[in-house]
């Protein structure tokens, strides 16, 4: 007997008004995989991944956690997102309170954990990725590569089985984008099952057991990363990874 | 609002050559402030009192045996505005955020009760306090329904409840819908309910950012507790008018107004205060530090 499969995109249709999102999109993400979303902004990216939060409504076809069909009537969507982490671009702590309680928030109220086990629970998180000294500072005293690292821990303590990263570096400054990938390489390597929408390619190429390249709502290419960042069949894809060797960036 | 401030990165210093040393011109400019202050109540004392309807005017606003003889009577009747804000108060700062909630709530489900929130709010600021004075608290007694109260203190009460949780209803949407939604989003994205992100996530930031407005509508709330007084309860208000039919004279109403003056300008200071402490708060470091002398008067001090 296998076990049922993290998780499976069937179909995905997703406009906002007349603007076409997504158009059809299939995908499988099998248990400790590592998938790297790339392509232009506005290709779909981040929406996708907020699909399969159900932080979007979508507008047809499937997506199934483990074997169960999460867009289906009645499901009960706060119990859906329990397992599923998703790490925003801009953060989104809360800023009225401390590092730990933004890690034990959602332990706490979500889950019934008491103070102490939750308290305990994120200083090791927190001691993990180097951030135990600012478990008691307020977001705003962080840098930007801390916060997305508290924003990490944050997602990780309610020990989801998925976590979806949406362009996690992209409001970072250059210095500080190592920490936090430092952070998802780790977690890379103990097996997280992930799902990674970034423009870092280097990062992409290194980390990803498999990269799809979405244009216009689309997967126009998939494949291992030495496959798709070498020899990429389809020309917009070629003309992406072009203008992003033009950049500097690979 | 703010000016730019130059980041102090350790190779440009801040532009402070051209202002002079500080302390002379924080000097400088409150001398400067002083003398425009007294040379202008100088000119409006001047005018005021060469008028020629003056001395009739002094001797019916300021009648010094009349004021301290009234003072007596007037000043412990203000017990009675005093409670009355401070209850009308507590159960403001619960209905009207009752009301911003139900106001908030999404989904095409919930529009009956957007729709009630919203008639409410439109309704009780729209007209004016001394009709629904009248309306509820000399209407609803007339009714002889059994088990109403008929106390005018509890009808006055209940209106000012209801008028000024309108208002402030409104204060606190504002605060909700200043939290960007991805604070909701975020909440929602670890498994939190609509209710438990409100709860947790929204309203306590929504909350901190409206505390200088509310308290800006609490200031008017304590001057209307005088409309009271016109349903029958003797208030500051009441007690000076009856103070000025015995005498003839409006000096008891200058009681009443300095007794008000004193309560609510402390109160407008500390909203003042709050005010500044905010924008410091989520301003620069370097506005911070550029701020935090602190302003009376809008003069640095």
């Amino acid at each position: 007997m296998t076990a049922p499969t993290p998780l499976v995109v069937e179909r995905l249709w997703k406009s906002f008004g007349d603007l076409r999102v997504l158009s059809g999109i299939d995908l499988v993400v099998e248990e400790h995989e590592v998938v790297c979303l790339i392509g232009a902004s506005g290709s779909g990216k981040s929406t996708l991944l907020r699909c399969i939060n159900l932080l979007e409504p979508i507008d047809s076809g499937r997506i199934l956690v483990d074997g169960q069909e999460i867009t289906a009537h009645g499901v009960d969507v706060d119990r859906v997102r329990r397992r599923i982490g998703i790490v925003f671009q801009s953060f989104n702590l809360f800023p009225h309170m401390s590092v730990i309680d933004n890690v034990t928030l959602a332990p706490r109220k979500v889950v019934g954990r008491d103070r102490r086990a939750a308290d305990e629970q994120a200083m090791g998180l927190l001691q993990r990725f180097g951030l135990a000294d600012k478990a008691h500072d307020f977001p705003d005293r962080l840098s930007g590569g801390q916060q997305q690292r508290v924003a990490i821990v944050r997602a990780l303590a309610m020990q989801p089985e998925l976590l979806l990263l949406d362009e996690v570096t992209s409001a970072l400054d250059p210095e500080l984008i190592a920490e936090v990938l430092n952070v998802i390489r780790e977690l890379a390597s103990e097996g997280m099952t992930m799902i990674i929408a970034t423009h870092e390619m280097g990062f992409a190429r290194d980390i990803a057991s498999r990269v799809l390249f979405l244009d216009e709502g689309r997967i126009l290419e998939e494949g291992p990363p030495d496959l798709i960042f070498r020899q990429p069949k389809e020309a917009r894809t070629q003309e992406f990874l072009q203008r992003i060797i033009e950049a500097g960036r690979l | 609002m703010f000016e730019e401030a130059p980041r102090n990165s350790g190779a440009i210093p801040p532009p402070r050559a051209s202002q002079g040393p500080r302390i002379g011109a924080g000097a400088r400019s409150l001398l400067i402030a002083a003398t425009s202050t007294v040379v202008f109540f100088a000119a409006v004392a001047l005018v005021v009192g060469n008028s020629p309807g003056w001395e009739d005017f002094r001797r019916s606003f300021f009648d010094w045996a009349i004021f301290s003889a009234s003072a007596e009577d007037i000043l412990p009747k203000f017990w009675v505005n005093v409670r009355l804000f401070l209850i009308a108060e507590a159960l403001i700062l619960v209905l009207g955020l009752v009301l911003a909630v139900m106001r908030s709530l999404p989904g095409p489900v919930l529009f009956p009760v957007r729709l009630l929130a919203t008639i409410y709010v439109d309704l009780f600021r729209a007209v004016p306090g001394i009709l629904v004075i009248f309306m509820l608290g000399l209407g609803v007694p007339a009714l002889r329904l059994p088990g109403v109260p008929n106390d005018p203190f509890f009808w006055g009460v209940v209106v000012l409840t209801l008028l000024y949780s309108a208002y402030v209803s409104e204060v606190y949407r504002a605060g909700i819908e200043s939290v960007h939604p991805s604070q909701a989003a975020a909440a929602r994205s670890l498994g939190m309910s609509q209710a438990q992100a409100l709860r947790y996530v929204v309203l306590p930031q929504a909350v901190r950012r409206v505390i200088p407005p509310l308290l800006n509508d609490f200031i008017g709330l304590q001057k209307d507790t005088v409309l009271v007084s016109f349903i029958g309860v003797v208030d500051i208000f009441r007690q000076s008018q009856i103070e000025q039919y015995a005498s003839f004279n409006f000096t008891p109403y200058l009681v009443t107004a300095l007794v008000f003056l004193a309560l609510t300008i402390p109160l407008a200071r500390f909203t003042d205060w709050m005010v500044a402490r905010e924008r410091n708060r989520r301003g620069s470091s370097v506005a911070r530090r550029g701020s935090r002398r602190g302003r009376i008067f809008g003069i640095r001090a």
